[in-house]
């Protein structure tokens, strides 16, 4: 088992080299340069060289390349190129942000889909089972910017229930309470497509299950009953699908970076956009290692809890 | 279907007719089982006037997309049914037209991922040994990019355009194409029938493409068919956050960028409902006959 | 079975000798090879024209390796084959072509031996045509002479695989087996996965094609019993290694060797002058083919084991009739 971790994180590594190397090239033949949007009619060109060499951008790509590397080893994800913080603090303070709003789009997306997801296996082709799988199409088929969009058209503006976005209320005193009501659009337009997918999965895993104990709960009086005579079993169909969550992460990376941009979230995914058009390279640089390392170890680990549950899997 | 037995040719014993019975094909039984999910059907149809509007575009709208009309941010009227845009456009033009895009960018998308991903899935299966690894680490690398972000990086960085975007999403999505074939071939290998067309002296491409790629057919299919319906979701998402389709083209996503700002949404829904609207119903549709054709070509009878 | 049936023509037809076929273990963070399954270890085996060779063993004792490195579905690590006088061992897959129309295999999963996207026309017809040995409506009159020699009616010629029962599908991969004419058929345990019933005819048509068309067999079976019925002579295997090997009737009557007795304990003998000498039961599970006991490979089980078999590893000899052990079983 050791050996299998260890050869995964081995083979990791120069996974992420790549992933490093290619980064920097395709940066690399953008036209324009991160100076270049400092510029205006009166800058002296002399200036903006002398910002060009602060920045080492004048060397040859394979020694900034290295430099930056370097730089890595050390612990240092380097400066941002437009507010020459430090990168690693940058990520930093928005990576919680983004974590917030993604572990609070999945707990409400696995409270949603469980109960639904059980519900339409107990009562396998019934109405209400049909209606579900075509609304966990919806779910799946709806761009979260249009659903974000509506949430607000509808929550925000008309029935101002809910705020348009930010994390608080400018000028209030903050809290939690505050937060939180903050967090509920946008943790709902990510929720509902974690959600969708994951009702058909919870659906399967749980017909799997009831199959076998078909026989003896010939009659599924409730599913109070059910769970009380079934714990085992329940617990047995839900091992995958905590597995099934770590794939969520992945694509939380994603709908991150649209659902902040919409709700005005300071998390990782607007950083990723504002670095873009800054051409802040740096920057993405160490955004795009962080969310690499985030997916290749929500992976290994998804891995690992599955061959754990799972016993049968055998690793060589 | 019931296994027949055979009856052993008697004189005067059962009946044997005297033409070959003709089996249904493949395709036939495929499609026979796809018509039986009313849902699969709705969006195959849905899916099939979608592509007509995008043929059809320049017959079907009123104005043309690019041109500016006297009013801008009208409300609808009889003359634009869908009002017009903050520029001045007819919205129902662009909706019309935008459907252009997103087939070209759906069907294009998947057409190159797809060719090219089971290409290599195929080879990474066959030849194993050291291109079976180099294929895995590289599918690895790709599949460990955080999707999103990289796209916009790419896309950011090259300019974008309708090819540009195509490739890039291409790009991205043969891994998990390659990965699939890939452990398809795998499995069949092991088939006894692949094993009797070598000891048949049958040679290497032809076991490939006649043996081992027609029994590989039904996930690479279903695989395409919600990779289109994926593709889509991703343009407009990109076209949305001004990284996609540029203005003056007319993308359902580019035209929900200006929603962002609270006044268009409250007081102009008519521009961004309705791209809203067609993305949403574009994606259902084709994932409805994505999830028919699994159902149809699921081996399990 | 007459006598001029039993005797072996003068030159065989299949000839292996020293094979060998290893499977690599790998282990550890670089996929190091710790060592070797030896599926099939220094075998040296011939074949005649017109007999058939039972082959029998329990499970991982190299049956099924050997009739695969045969036919070269596996590449034997060590050893030769001579296949109608000629040296196949080394033959790139291309030469071998020639080769391959005159030996043919029939496998044991009648479920994956057909393609089940092509029609049985087409499952006929494409080896024949790959071949260039027939076209156009002599192909169609092969195919339907094939069907007939195995008892599918021609009208079925368009169906698909999964319309027909088991026996039907060994039938039609007998018929393809038979399309280029073999002279060897290795037969991977045909009838194992079939019901008792359909057993028989399955094997009444083996040896009615045998007869027919002067075919050669290796039978690889699990049990005597399945053997007993289609076979001339018979080679038992324990661990990768032959432990005794002869004529059917021999086998039966005196066994020599304690595994074979032991496998024939297993199989309910009606006559009682056949059934050998004491009741021997196996104790212990069968050792692993990565790690073979010292010496004989069989003395960790075999109730008549003393100091000599554990340190040395007995050789096949007794001629026609041979075994592999220190101790052979006295003739009754």
């Amino acid at each position: 088992m050791l050996t299998y971790v260890i050869r995964r994180v081995l083979i990791a590594i120069p996974v992420l080299f790549g992933i490093t190397i290619m980064n920097f090239v395709i940066i690399n033949l953008a036209p324009g340069n991160p100076v270049d949007m400092y510029m205006t009619p009166d800058t002296p060109p002399e200036l903006l060289e002398l910002r060009k060499e602060q920045l080492g951008l004048n060397d040859p790509i394979i020694v900034q390349y290295f430099k930056w590397l370097g730089q890595l080893l050390s612990g240092n994800l380097g400066y941002s190129f437009s507010t020459s913080e430090s990168v690693g603090s940058l990520i930093g303070e928005r990576l919680g942000q983004t974590m917030l709003l993604g572990i609070a789009a999945l707990i409400l997306g696995l409270l949603i889909a469980l109960p639904i997801g059980i519900m339409s296996a107990v009562k396998q082709n019934s109405k209400f089972d049909y209606l579900m799988t075509g609304l966990s199409f919806v779910g799946t088929s709806i761009p979260q910017f249009f659903l974000g969009l509506l949430c607000i058209y509808i929550f925000a503006v008309q029935l101002g229930w809910l705020p348009v976005g930010g994390t608080e209320t400018l000028g209030g005193g903050g809290g939690l309470g505050d937060r939180l009501w903050h967090m509920v659009l946008p943790s709902i337009a990510l929720a509902v497509g974690i959600a969708g997918r994951k009702v058909r999965y919870i659906r399967a895993s749980m017909l799997d299950v009831l199959k076998q104990d078909y026989l003896r709960t010939a009659r599924a009086k409730g599913l109070k009953e059910f769970i009380v005579t079934n714990k085992h079993a329940l617990r047995n169909a839900l091992i995958p699908v905590i597995t099934v969550v770590g794939m969520e992460i992945p694509m939380l990376f994603g709908g991150a970076v649209i659902v902040e941009q919409l709700f005005q979230w300071p998390g990782i995914g607007q950083l990723t956009i504002q670095s873009i058009l800054s051409r802040d390279y740096s920057t993405i640089m160490g955004l795009n290692l962080v969310a690499a390392i985030v997916v290749l170890g929500a992976n290994l680990l998804t891995d690992i809890f599955y061959s754990v549950a799972d016993p049968r899997i055998k690793y060589h | 279907m019931s296994a027949v037995e055979a009856p052993v040719p008697v004189a005067g014993g059962v009946a044997i007719p005297a033409q070959p019975e003709r089996s249904e094909g493949a395709f036939r039984q495929m499609a026979r089982r796809f018509v039986k999910h009313k849902l699969a059907v709705v969006g195959f149809v849905v899916t099939l006037l979608l592509i007509f509007i995008a043929i059809f575009a320049p017959w079907l709208s009123p104005h043309s997309p690019y041109a500016v009309t006297a009013e801008f941010s009208a409300a609808p009227s009889a003359s634009h049914w869908l009002g017009t845009d903050q520029v001045g456009r007819d919205v129902l033009a662009r909706l019309l037209y935008a459907t252009r895009v997103a087939v070209i960018v759906g069907f294009g998308t998947v057409a190159i991922y797809v060719t090219f991903g089971t290409v290599v899935g195929l080879l990474s299966a066959y030849l194993g040994g050291w291109v079976d690894l180099i294929v895995m680490r590289v599918t690895d690398m790709f599949m460990a990019f955080p999707y999103m972000m990289v796209i916009l990086v790419v896309v950011s960085v090259l300019g974008p355009t309708l090819g540009t975007l195509v490739l890039v999403l291409a790009l991205f999505s043969w891994p998990s194409i390659a990965r699939l074939v890939r452990g398809s071939v795998l499995t069949l290998k092991q088939m006894d029938y692949v094993k009797a067309g070598i000891a048949l002296g049958l040679s290497t491409p032809r076991i490939v493409f006649r043996h081992i790629l027609p029994n590989a057919l039904a996930p690479i299919i279903v695989n395409a068919t919600f990779g289109v319906a994926a593709a889509i979701m991703a343009e407009s998402g990109l076209s949305f956050l001004g990284m996609g389709v540029q203005p003056p083209t007319a993308s359902w996503g580019n035209m929900l960028t200006d929603a962002q700002s609270i006044s268009v949404m409250t007081d102009q829904p008519w521009l961004w409902l309705p791209p809203g609207i067609m993305i949403l119903v574009t994606v259902l549709a084709i994932n409805f006959v994505g999830d028919g054709l699994r159902d149809a070509l699921d081996p399990k009878q | 079975m007459t006598t001029a049936e039993r005797i072996p023509a003068a030159e065989p037809l299949l000839r292996i000798e020293g094979l060998k076929t290893y499977y690599p273990i790998k282990r550890g963070l670089l996929s190091r090879t710790v060592g070797n399954v030896k599926a099939v270890d220094d075998i040296t085996l011939n074949l005649y024209q017109g007999e058939t060779l039972g082959l029998v063993g329990e499970s991982g004792c190299g049956k099924s390796t050997i009739g695969r490195s045969i036919v070269r579905l596996e590449n034997p690590t060590d050893g030769r084959i001579w296949f109608d006088g000629e040296d196949i061992t080394n033959r790139s897959m291309s030469d071998l072509r020639g080769a391959r129309m005159k030996m043919q295999m029939i496998f044991q999963d009648p479920y994956s031996s057909l393609n089940p996207r092509m029609r049985v026309q087409e499952l006929l017809a494409e080896p024949m045509r790959v071949h260039g040995v027939a076209g156009g409506a002599e192909l169609e009159a092969k195919i339907d002479k094939l069907l007939d020699t195995v008892g599918i009616p021609r009208s079925y010629k368009q169906r698909f695989p999964h319309e027909f029962s088991g026996g039907q599908r060994q039938r039609i991969g007998i018929a393809r087996a038979l399309s280029l004419n073999p002279k060897l058929i290795v037969c991977d345990e045909p009838v194992s996965a079939l019901d008792v019933s359909i057993q028989a005819q399955i094997l009444n048509l083996l040896k009615d094609l045998q007869k027919e068309l002067g075919l050669t067999y290796l039978f690889i079976a699990h049990g005597l019993g399945a053997v007993k019925y289609i076979s001339t002579r018979i080679a038992v295997m324990y661990l990768g290694k032959v432990v005794e090997i002869g004529t059917k009737e021999e086998i039966f009557a005196n066994p020599r060797h304690p595994y074979t007795q032991a496998l024939l304990n297993a199989y309910p003998v009606p006559d009682p002058r056949e059934r050998g000498q004491e009741r021997i039961v196996l104790q212990g599970d069968v050792p692993s083919p990565a790690n073979p006991p010292a010496g004989c490979r069989f003395h960790t089980r075999c109730p008549f084991a003393q100091a000599k078999c554990k340190e040395q590893e007995p050789i096949l000899r007794g001629g026609d009739h041979a075994a592999a052990c220190h101790f052979p079983l006295a003739a009754l």
